[in-house]
Order: structure tokens, then sequence, then C-alpha cells
């Protein structure tokens, strides 16, 4: 019996039991009702209160087992554990039945149970952080069983040898993270260039000089520049951008490669200026007018209004919402997969090709190698270093726009 | 002395008149920028990806027999034979087995060119040989080469020979891992944006998990699929490269914006309404579920529908769960191996034959009409039935 035999027949057990439950609930209490008992409760409630008690030990007992399998105690047997929380649920729904009486509060009961299940969802956005965690800090630390942290951060030499057998060692392999994070960082800043001016600029326009009609046709259009699949840049960023820098640079007399850093970094830029523009344009718009108006008073032209009240005022979202993008740069993936190099090049020369820190991340763990291959393990040291970057990063910004939001509210 | 001061202030009047024109300039110059990397973007797909959207046909006369169906090259003349699609050749023994009149007759049909004749008649010359030209030219002069509308492209599953390459498997398997994020991001998102709305006490606990999902928004997708692979695939078992292992990453990466948007939604229904029903008796779950609830769903299915078509466009964190493989069969469950949409486009990107770039541009183009679609379902629905309070 498979996983999805196995669970058709649980649910396939569980769903009509949970509605004859309910009926023999809602029924007692109606039986109640007509001998003229006052009820606590709706019947229906009665119902789902015996469904409910019914479906939760199956639902335990389920877990337990497929939680004991999973963490490799012992497999119990399909059969039995069906047939244990099958009949579970029809012992509790036998006590929960004799548990419905007029005087029972049964919508208290469904209240506290409807907040529960309600507080576990709410519990698996931590969950998944955790997961995240957990699943690169394992493999991570035993990379740094094999290499010490130090060489990690400092070496200027990326260059592992392929390991394809478990066990075998590479000895001469060598993991100094330094060009990657230098790649990483031009192209970053390469797409900051483009995405902070472009993107407060046309915020700025957006907020303070255009029309109500140029809004409403502008915005949306720059939002479909953030909803283009980060694939379809790095389509774009290979098959023309990079060409065309190239060419450009040809007539400079300059030679660059064809997967120069330039040209993933100006797409990326690109994808970035909505992130900036909406956000900014959030922050700027939540700037009281009294404060444009004192300016006026003064006799201050419009820009002038801008530029040393309403910026410097508007200047922590703004720093938020660049901290952000920055981030997302910093994580981006298919752009620098598609249109970034390979090869670990620590140089100051945007037209020559740099490998940034995810494209060896995917590098690492598409190939054929082993698991436990030092490559394969550097990925999950480079996710680690990522996470804590964009995590830093990203706690900053929320914070000040937190902040931001409330002082002005 | 006086004429002085006003000549100095109204030059200076002038200088602050011309900053203001500059900077209003710069600001629209920015916005233009923007709006101009738009539109080159969109002509440049249009103008690598149109040409793939129909395909070279050759009219030509196919026996069938016993030799030809062995030897199938031999089907047709053999001066012709190299301009053919080998997808058609592969097609014709089971072609005759559907269909066993068709042997021995000869036949005229249209029969697709392979992507060497298709790319020269497109304009992209290369690899055609000189006889071979020679008889597509003479082909040309006779009426019988023509363009016809290239529906493997949306019909058959991928191929190595460039003409008979299709999205139809990856359309399945987007299909399939949607299935999954909806099954799974939509109850899990709308129950904790209920929580935190409605239902959470304010205090540190709470702040901790808005701040977790604020953050888990801005976490680089990469790292979601780092987590697909090690608790996902390696812990848990779930099939490497399946619909289920990449609708289960990309549900966590969901999860957040689903949230975000439906405690929007949620907060925009006023607190009157949650009173209101209170005061006639209910209780605040009943509150919620016949009140708040369906008073915020358009909001909801908004954010919902937002969220779906950004998971529906992500690619790196599948990439580490394996979901490039090379997969010509439409997958028939959700634990087969299957690729969707993008990585599909990621590895027809990485194709080395020429064909291969304008299909890539096709393929996106079709990925970008069907967001632009959900994306405008989105805001119809916001515009049409969200009430203003």
């Amino acid at each position: 019996m498979d996983t999805s035999q196995t669970l058709l027949l649980f649910f396939g057990g569980l769903v009509p039991m949970a509605a004859v439950a309910f009926v023999l609930g809602r029924r007692k209490a109606l039986v109640a009702d007509s001998r003229g008992q006052r009820l606590h409760s709706l019947p229906a409630q009665y119902g789902v209160y015996v469904a409910t008690w019914m479906a939760l030990p199956a639902i335990a007992i389920g877990v337990v087992a497929a939680g004991a399998a999973l963490l490799g105690l012992r497999v119990p047997p399909a059969p039995l554990v069906l047939s244990f929380a099958l009949l579970g649920a029809a012992v509790a729904c036998v006590l929960a039945l004799r548990r419905v009486e007029p005087s029972l509060r049964a919508r208290n009961a469904i209240e506290r149970f409807v907040y529960w299940s309600l507080f576990i969802a709410s519990l698996i956005s931590i969950f998944t952080t955790f997961g995240i965690i957990l699943s690169i800090l394992f493999e991570a630390l035993k990379f740094f069983d094999k290499v010490s942290v130090w060489e990690f951060v400092t070496g200027t030499q990326w260059s592992p040898v392929a390991t394809f057998r478990p066990g075998q060692e590479a000895a001469d392999s060598q993991f100094g993270s330094v060009p990657l994070f230098a790649g990483t960082f031009m192209i970053t800043g390469i797409a900051m260039l483009v995405a902070i001016p472009v993107g407060v600029l046309s915020a700025v326009y957006m907020s303070e000089y255009a029309s109500y009609r140029v809004r409403t046709i502008a915005k949306p259009l720059l939002e479909i520049l953030a909803g283009i699949p980060t694939v379809v840049y790095g389509f774009f960023a290979a098959i023309t951008i990079s060409p065309l820098v190239v060419e450009v640079a040809s007539v400079f007399g300059l030679h660059a490669s064809y997967t120069n850093a330039l040209a993933p970094g100006l797409v990326m830029g690109i994808m970035i200026i909505p992130f900036i523009s909406s956000l900014s344009d959030d922050v700027i718009n939540s700037i009281p007018d009294s404060l444009r108006e004192g300016a006026y008073a003064l006799g201050a032209t419009q820009s002038e209004t801008i530029k040393q009240i309403v910026l410097p005022a508007a200047f922590p979202g703004i720093m938020a919402a660049s901290l952000l993008g920055i981030s997302r740069a910093l994580g981006e993936t298919m752009i620098v997969v598609m249109a970034a190099g390979l090869r670990p090049n620590l140089t100051w020369n945007p037209l020559e090709d740099m490998t940034t820190v995810t494209v060896r991340i995917v590098d690492g763990l598409t190939g054929d190698q082993s698991f436990d291959s030092p490559e394969t393990l550097a990925a999950f040291a480079l996710g680690l270093v990522l996470f804590g970057v964009t995590l830093t990063l990203n706690l900053i910004s929320i914070i000040v726009i937190r902040k931001f939001r409330q002082s002005y509210e | 002395m006086n004429s002085q001061v006003s000549l100095s202030a109204s030059r200076r009047l002038k200088r602050r008149y011309r900053a203001e024109k500059r900077f209003k300039a710069y600001c629209i110059g920015a916005l233009l920028l923007a709006l101009a990397f738009l539109v080159l973007f969109f002509s440049d797909m249009i103008r690598q990806g149109h040409s793939a959207f129909v395909q070279t046909e050759i009219q030509a006369e196919v026996t069938y027999n016993k030799d030809t169906v062995k030897f199938t090259q031999e089907s047709v003349d053999e001066d012709i034979a190299p301009l053919i699609s080998r997808a058609v050749f592969r097609a014709i023994p089971r072609r005759v087995e559907n269909n066993p009149g068709l042997m021995g007759t000869t036949q005229t049909v249209w029969l697709v060119a392979n992507s060497d004749v298709d790319q020269y008649r497109k304009g992209h010359n290369d690899r055609l040989g000189s006889q071979d030209l020679a008889t597509l030219k003479r082909l040309q002069a006779n009426g019988d080469v023509a363009y016809g509308f290239n529906d493997g492209l949306f019909f058959s599953g991928d191929s190595k020979i460039p003409s008979n390459a299709g999205l139809w498997s990856a359309f399945v398997g987007t299909f399939y891992v949607m299935l999954v994020v909806l099954a799974i991001s939509f109850p899990i998102g709308v129950a904790t944006a209920i929580y935190l709305e409605e239902f959470a006490p304010d205090n540190r606990f709470t702040q901790a998990i808005e701040i977790n999902i604020n953050n888990l928004a801005a976490v680089p997708s990469i790292l979601f699929g780092l987590l697909g692979l090690a608790i996902f695939i390696n812990f848990f078992g779930v099939p490497r490269s399946s619909a289920m292992a990449g609708g289960l990453t990309l549900s966590l990466m969901t999860l957040p914006v689903i949230i975000i948007s439906t405690r929007a939604a949620l907060r925009a229904v006023p607190q009157s309404i949650r009173q209101g029903a209170q005061a006639v008796g209910a209780s605040r779950w009943q509150a919620v579920r016949d009140h708040v609830l369906p008073l915020s769903l358009p909001g909801i299915l908004t954010g919902t529908i937002i969220g779906v078509a950004q998971a529906m466009g992500e690619t790196a964190p599948l990439l580490l769960i394996g979901m490039i493989a090379y997969i010509p069969e439409a997958p028939t469950s959700m634990t087969d191996a299957a690729t969707v949409l993008p990585a599909q486009i990621f590895t027809w990107a990485g194709m080395p034959e020429r064909a291969y770039v304008s299909l890539t541009a096709a393929a996106i183009l079709v990925l970008l009409s069907m967001l632009i679609l959900l994306n405008a379902t989105a805001v119809v629905l916001r515009n049409r039935f969200e009430r203003r309070w």
C-alpha cells in the first residue's frame, strides 16, 4: 500500500464517519430541544462538536505514525495504523456523543477549536523560517568541518575539484569565497545604480507632479516590470543585453566578455525599479501635506520643497526600500545563472565575466556530484551566508518601515 | 541700489525656476526610462519569438509500404527527405498502425520541415547544404512550401528536435504544481491572516510572527529551494523533480504573499460590521465566518491570484529540486517527474541550436500572456467586487 492509497483510505473512512457523527450529535440536541429543554448552543453546533472530537484522535494517531516512520524509529504497517485510527475515531465519537446534553457549551468548544487551529496555521510560517535555517545549517556545518571558516571568508581562490563518489576527498580544492562575493556585490552595485535613482525619481514624479490620470496608467505599467518572471529577464540579459554591451564596448575600443557582469546588473536594476518606486511612492504619500504647505508658504518652489522637505522626511522609508532592493539583488538567481559567468574572478572591471554566490549554489547542487562532496556542501555554506546577509537587511528595513509608518499615523 | 537688488533677485528667481524645470525633467525622464525598458523588452521578445508560432511545411508524396515503415526515410523522395523533420519519419509507423488502410498507398500531404529549412526561410541561413537549397528553391517555385501554424508548440511535449518541441508537458506540470500551491497555501494563508487580524493578542509573540512573515516575503527564492531539497526531498522522501516537491516548495513561498494581502483585505472591513454581528449574539468566529470573510473575499481572491501568478513564474528553487529534467511526456500524477513553464524556458534557453532561441522567446510570450491574463483577472475582480466603505 503506497502513501496516496493509505491517505485515500484514511480520509475515505474519516469523512463519512464525520458526517454520521455530525448527524448523530445534532439529532441528540434536537431531541432534547423538542422535549422543551433549553439548549446552550445551536443544534448544528452540537453536531460539529461531535464530529470534531471524533476526527481529532484519528488525525493524531496518523500524525504520530507518520512521524515515527519519518524519524526512522519504526515503520508501522499501514493497515494497522488505519484500523487503529478509525477505531479511535469511533470510540471518540461515542464518548463525545455521550457528553452532548443541553447544558454543554458546544459553541464555546468550537470557538476554542477554531482559535487553536488558526494559531497552529500561523505557526507554519515560523516553521518555514526554522526549516530554512536548519536545512542550511546542518550541511553548512559539515562543510566547515572540512574547510576552515577563516579560509572560506578570506580566501581569494575558489576552485573546487569535482568529486563524484561519496567519501572521495578532493585535496586540491580551494574554497575562498571572496571572488564570489566580489561578483555578487559588483552586480548588485550596478543594479542599484540603475534602480535607486530611476525608482526614487519616478516615485517622486508620480506622487508629486503627475496628474491622477497619468498615475493610474503609469503605476500599473511599472508594476508589470515587477511581474515579469526572473527567468525571462535572464534570457533577455543573455540574448539581447550582453551582446549589446559587447558591441558598445568595442565601439569604445574595450574588450567585453559575453558573460560580463554589466548586462545582468543592468537587467537586475530594471527588475528592481518597481520595488523601489512603489515603496518610495507609499512613503512619500504618507508625508503630511502640512509639511509641503509650510515650505510653499516660505516661498520655496516645488522642487525645492521636494529636495529639502519631502525627501529628507521620507529618507528612512526610501532607505528601507533600497535595502529591500539590495536584499533582492543579492539573492537573485536566474538572471545571473543565465547571463553571468561561472568563473570566479576577482576584478574591478564590470566588462569581465564574474560569478556570484547564487550561481555557485545552483552549480553545486544541479551537477551529478555526490551529496556529501565538498562542492555540494559549499553550496549550503554559501546559502547560509546569503541567508544571514539578506535576513539582516530585511529586518532593518522592516523595522524602519514599521517605525516610519507609526511616526506619521 | 534698489534696482540692483531686484535685478539680482530676479536673476536668482530665474535660476531657481530653471532648477525647478530641470528637476521635473529628471523625474519625467526616470519614469520614461523605466517605461522605455518595458517597451524595449516586449518588442524584443515579440521580435525574437513571433516566428516560432509558425513553421515551414513541405508538400510531398508519402508512400506507405512494408519497406518504408521500416526505413521511414524512404517514404518520400530522396532529395526531399533531408528537408523533412525527423519527427515526421518517427511518426510514420504509428500512423500506419492507427490507420492500416494507408498501407500500400501513396498520399500527398503537408509535412513539417526540419529546423534548418525553417531557420533558412526565417532569415537565419546557416546550415543548409547547396543541394538541399536547390531542392528547396524548386519546391518553393512549385508552391509546395508554406508556413503552417505551429500547433506542436502547444500540443506536444519537449523534444531534442526543435521542430517537434512543444510546451504541453510544461503546461500539465504547471497545472499540477499550481494545484498543490493552491491547496496548501490558500487555506493556511487565509487561516494565518484571520488569526493575526481577528484573534491574536497584541503581544511580542504575535509581533514576532508578523515580522517573520514580512521577512519570509523577502527571503531569496533560492533559499526555499535549499529547504525543499533538504526537507521535502531528503527528509520527507518526496520524489525528486515531482510536481509534489515543486508545489510544496512554492507553497511556502506563496504563503507570505497570500497572508499579507488577506490581512489587508480583512483590515479593510470596518469594525462596525464585527460589532453589529456580535451585538446580535454572534461569537467572534461566527462574526468572521458569516460577515467579515464574505465581505473581504474579493480582496482575498485577488491576493491569491497574484500570489499564484508569482509562483507560476518562479524558477530558481525548482532548479535545486531537479525540475529541469527532460520531460517529453506529460506527467500523469503528482509524483511523476515534471517540468513547469519557466523551467522549460530555462532548458530551451540553454540549447545550442539557433531554432531554440525563437522557441524560447515564444514560450516566454506564452508564459507572459498567461501571467497578464491572471493579473488582469485579479484587477477586474478587485474593481468589480471590492466594496469601499
